[in-house]
């Protein structure tokens, strides 16, 4: 059995190890309200354009349509853009995503396409391990405490602008998805060509009115669909960061609970080894009486 | 009154019944009152000019990186920067 001195200094440990715990659970709690509130203020815009993105969809035909919005026409190099956090002990937050990430290279490698990466965030770097000859970009966000827009708008006019110049045909974008500080779900959308929303019925609600367009659809379209990138960007990243700090909060009170546990049975071995070591004592001075 | 709404990818900026909005159009500014036209434009960087009552002083909003509509629900401006 180890030494009294060797449990007690282990229990020391433990109870350190379980402060930093509880006091990062506190902070990830409290950083979580701010991204939630972040991530809801974000939505009214994303809806909103995607409304209009509907209506105008229905009014411009595919001839002349911008390439973001009609593909190179081919579909064999895919760019998958992956969106992890910075810092770790956020539970199976990364490795999730990362995971999801795999899962769809490894489909579409199995299909003989070609397969690169864009990652965002430092935690995505593992990928290089995997696919060292496939990392197209690995887009530095170390600096960034709260996610703004122009930090998503860089990464989508990089995006884009690489697009353009025919480095890849489909873009994937990997995030996690923010369904409840309990539950993140990794989830992969297509972002470039632009998936369409398709209008609704209940859309089509204009009183019936013409709308006038200036200067026309295509115009209009085109200069919403880099910023509807942008937007889907933007999106995961707030749901990222969400996701990043539940997921922080839910493994940092575990790693508390199962340090109070850890110091519960380390203290009854600490009692047990030095009633043991009383009861040793006892019995040789009472022996050592008898002797005499 | 017309409803106007100014939106930008961090957070609804406006949501309010004004009585006419002016807005920097690609191709020239034009004014939005109630019951206007259903109209799409994209917006040049520029200011806004909120008028809540008519003849009043407007208070303005300069934005970058805009687009307008106009349906029968109101006047809502998209902007990537709004300040």
């Amino acid at each position: 059995m180890a030494s009294l001195k060797a449990l007690k200094i282990r229990i020391g440990s433990v109870k350190s190890t379980q402060k930093i715990t509880k006091a990062m659970k506190m902070v990830a709690a409290a950083k979580l309200r701010r991204a939630q509130e972040a991530a809801q203020n974000g939505r009214p815009y994303a809806e909103r354009l995607e409304r209009v993105m509907a209506s105008l969809a229905t009014r411009v035909s595919g001839v002349g349509a911008s390439p973001l919005l009609a593909g190179t026409g081919k579909d064999q190099v895919h760019l998958l853009v992956v969106a992890t956090s910075e810092r770790g002990l956020a539970g199976a937050f990364n490795s999730n995503i990362v995971r999801a990430a795999r899962r769809k290279a490894e489909e579409l490698i199995a299909q003989g396409k070609t397969v690169k990466f864009y990652i965002a965030g430092k935690k995505g770097r593992v990928l290089k391990r995997f696919y060292p000859n496939d990392i197209l970009v690995d887009h530095e966000m170390g600096a960034i405490k709260y996610v703004s827009f122009d930090d998503a708008r860089e990464v989508a006019d990089d995006v884009i602008a690489r697009y353009l110049n025919g480095e890849f045909d489909v873009a994937h974008l990997f995030f996690s998805k923010f369904v409840s500080a309990l539950v993140q779900e990794p989830t992969g959308i297509q972002i470039v060509p632009v998936p369409l929303p398709t209008a609704g019925k209940g859309q089509a609600t204009d009183g019936g009115a013409v709308t006038e367009y200036e200067p026309d659809e295509e115009t209009i379209l085109a200069d919403l669909l880099p910023r509807n990138v942008a937007v889907q960007v933007f999106r995961a990243l707030l749901e990222n960061a969400a996701s990043e700090q539940g997921s922080r909060m839910n493994a940092m009170e575990n790693a508390t609970k199962n340090a109070g546990d850890m110091i519960k049975r380390l203290s009854i071995q600490y009692n047990r080894a030095r009633q043991a070591a009383i009861t040793t004592e006892l019995v040789e001075i009472i022996s050592g009486a008898e002797a005499l | 009154m017309l409803h106007f709404e100014l939106v930008t990818p961090e957070k609804l900026v406006r949501s309010e019944d004004v009585h006419m909005v002016v807005v920097p159009g690609t191709e020239g500014d034009f004014g939005v009152l109630e019951g206007h036209a259903p109209f799409m434009s994209t917006i040049r960087d520029g200011a806004i000019q909120i008028h809540r009552t008519s003849g009043g002083t407007p208070e303005t909003i300069a934005i970058r990186g805009g687009f307008a509509e106009v349906n029968a629900r109101g006047l809502t401006v998209l902007a990537e920067h709004a300040d």
